[in-house]
């Protein structure tokens, strides 16, 4: 349990400094407070946090989630590849989804504070519980895309290595959008409330991973399904995490600042920098691998900008006060309209 | 067993909505015991933290931290060093020293200038009987006189024991607030919900419970929960928090901070009973004028179904640290599925569409 000790993680690290000051019970209108919102007049304890952080470590969650979308959108590519003779993008995406698949599978043991007990995530399948649902879906596609991606390298057992490919294919996509609802399930404002964007998010945020991997490693004559998906993905992605954003209201203030916000600058720079270089350089070798990694670069940065976004969100107590005041102001208002005789309106 | 189709269609109020027995709603058999829990009167808590202590010493939770450099772990806000309920609290008394301006009124008051005391309550108030306050500096009135051998214990109070307390000048009045805080024990829990191992679980008599043998710390139960009350130890990774002394309950003993709370702050009993004591102690407040008491986690129809452990308060809740209303966040998850899954089938489609008419083969 050495891990235990040392990496309780996060939780208080960043942004703990912008929450004190925000939350401050009641404070109210001091002055020289440069904010980017306007500060939230809200009631608190000692304006500490009111839920709990997760304490998922970074970078172990966030790299899991990208591996994961990476693995499940390579592992199309690869099948696709395979279905339709480009030999280079077949064994691109089915090395990813391997190597995704397992490289993110050992990243959710050593996340757990007790990983010598990972195999009690399969004593039980809970719809309830997006990681028990995630765990059957990522134990299968692993073991398809590996044994995939052996009979890929080996040569061996080729017939019995496309069929495995197609299942994880297909299992693919559910494991590239199901961590959205493993972030959403939380009552993380700024995750939950984001519970209709997100999986878009991730969605495009995994097709431009496993597209830029494709660009990376397939040859210009193979790697136009690759670019398009890619393309594709990082718009999804931009479009979608500015949507999220802007309905976030009040809660989307933790991706414009802080860490999450250094990020997800970053993510969208990089995003649109490869599939601008994507779309103009695909024929050339070294500019679309390098399109593609720049792809990947805004994938992963999305998430753990995501990522950082939740945690500073759970130690504000504002995330939680200011909306769950709203939301009761809003009940008690059509109550009084409900409950009004129904003539009084029109009179 | 409810059934999971309805629990997902919303035909069960498995997952949110009133659900009257949450015992046979996770599987118990009918002739499970009644649902327990606890009713904390905040009105009547003297912030003397012997649940707290009850707690550590009957369930061997350990220190709360391990740095040796913030032994004492000071807050520095009031006296409440505890900070938070966590893996090693798993009470915790909120103290808010409620400072405010000399008869200034309180949204709970309706706006009425009543003076923001509670009538009936224990309360500090500011000086200006004509006492002056004693300090370290004078000396202590001596034995009385016409009672040899005995000590006025009231003569040595400043204003003769009417009030405990004084506070320096006339501007102000003082009032504290002290809440033991503990697990809710929700009806829709959402830890138990997320819970990927089945290490938390649903007791016979409706309580929610980690098992240590099971949980592997994948802390998923941590940001579920929408108290705050659940974490993760650091010294052996697992999760814990109350457990309502489930091994107490097994042979008919209350749990240790009821017991152990001077006050009758802290109420075990069966849930019904709880919440109809709970109901005419309301009662009984707001007809002594103290309008702004008010119960937490009482009604059925709240977003987690109503708690197993609820709390009269003087404040509204986030005064205290708890969310004004929280909704168990697997609310939402089936339609969470509904959209992750739709949004699968959108990437797969986008997969082939991307070899659509791309050439090769």
């Amino acid at each position: 349990m050495t891990d235990a000790n040392t990496e309780m993680p996060e939780r208080f690290g960043h942004d703990r400094g912008d929450d004190r000051d925000r939350g401050s019970g009641k404070r109210r209108g001091r002055k020289g407070e440069q904010l980017q919102v306007p500060e939230a007049d809200f009631r608190s304890y000692y304006g500490r946090p009111i839920i709990k952080a997760p304490v998922w470590k970074n970078p172990d969650v966030p790299l899991y989630l990208f591996l994961g979308g990476l693995a499940g959108t390579s592992a199309g590519l690869g099948a696709l590849g395979a279905a339709t003779g480009r030999p280079t993008l077949r064994r691109t995406g089915r090395l990813a989804a391997a190597g995704g698949a397992v490289g993110g599978t050992a990243f959710l043991v050593h996340d757990l504070h007790r990983p010598s007990r990972f195999l009690h995530m399969l004593r039980v399948l809970k719809p309830t519980s997006p990681l028990s649902v995630g765990t059957w879906i990522l134990s299968p596609f692993a073991t398809f895309a590996a044994a995939t991606a052996a009979s890929e390298v080996t040569g061996l057992v080729r017939r019995a290595g496309d069929a495995s490919g197609v299942v994880a294919a297909v299992i693919g996509p559910a494991l590239a959008t199901y961590t959205a609802v493993l972030f959403s399930n939380t009552a993380v404002p700024t995750w939950h409330e984001a519970h209709r964007e997100l999986p878009i998010v991730f969605a495009g945020s995994a097709a431009a991973a496993g597209g830029g991997m494709g660009l990376v490693g397939s040859s210009v004559r193979d790697n136009l399904p690759a670019a398009r998906l890619a393309v594709g993905g990082a718009a999804v992605e931009l479009v979608a995490g500015e949507v999220m954003e802007r309905r976030l209201g009040l809660l989307g203030d933790v991706y414009g600042k802080g860490r999450a916000g250094v990020l997800m600058k970053a993510s969208k720079a990089c995003l649109a920098a490869g599939a601008v270089g994507a779309v103009l350089g695909r024929r050339r070798r070294w500019s679309a691998a390098l399109s593609g990694l720049a792809l990947m670069a805004g994938s992963a940065l999305t998430r753990f900008g995501v990522f950082d976004a939740g945690i500073a969100s759970a130690n504000d107590p504002a995330h939680i006060v200011v909306p769950q005041r709203e939301r009761i102001r809003a009940r008690q208002a059509t109550n009084q309209v409900d409950t009004a005789p129904s003539d009084r309106a029109f009179a | 067993m409810t059934n999971l189709f309805d629990a997902f269609t919303g035909t069960a109020n498995s997952l949110s909505g009133p659900l009257p027995d949450p015992q046979t709603d996770a599987g118990w058999s009918d002739a499970h015991p009644k649902r327990v829990g606890f009713f904390t009167d905040t009105s009547v808590c003297i912030g003397c933290k012997a649940c707290e202590v009850a707690c550590k010493e009957w369930n061997l939770v350990p220190d709360d931290g391990t740095d040796a450099s913030d032994l004492y772990r000071l807050t520095g806000m009031s006296y409440d060093n505890t900070g938070d309920l966590g893996a090693s609290s798993w009470r915790h008394v909120a103290f808010i020293e409620d400072v405010r301006p000399h008869g200034t009124a309180t949204p709970a008051h309706g706006g009425q200038e009543t003076g923001f005391l509670p009538a009936g309550l224990p309360a500090v108030h500011g000086g200006g009987n004509g006492h002056t306050p004693r300090d370290a500096a004078s000396a202590p009135p001596g034995p009385d006189p016409a009672q040899p051998g005995t000590v006025d214990l009231l003569a040595l109070l400043p204003d003769g024991g009417a009030h405990g307390q004084q506070t320096p000048d006339d501007e102000r009045d003082v009032r504290w607030l002290m809440s033991s805080d503990v697990c809710k024990h929700c009806t829709h829990a959402g830890c138990l919900d997320v819970c990927p191992t089945g290490a938390l679980f649903r007791t016979e008599f409706g309580t929610v419970v980690v098992q240590d043998d099971i949980c592997n710390g994948c802390g998923y139960c941590v940001p579920s929960c929408p108290y705050g009350v659940i974490d993760v130890r650091e010294s052996d990774g697992g999760a814990h928090k109350c457990t309502l002394c489930y091994d107490r309950l097994g042979e008919g003993l209350e749990p240790a901070c009821a017991k152990a709370c001077p006050t009758n702050s802290i109420q075990f009993g069966d849930l019904d009973e709880l919440q109809a004591a709970a109901d005419a102690r309301l009662a009984e407040l707001h007809g002594r004028g103290v309008h702004e008491a008010r119960l937490y986690g009482r009604d059925p129809d709240d977003g987690v179904g109503g708690d197993g452990a609820f709390f009269l308060l003087l404040d509204e809740p986030e005064v205290y640290g708890m969310p004004p209303d929280p909704i168990v966040t697997t609310r939402d998850l089936p339609e969470m599925w509904r959209n992750a899954a739709l949004t699968a089938v959108g990437l797969g489609a986008a997969l082939v569409a991307a070899f659509w008419k791309g050439g090769r083969r």
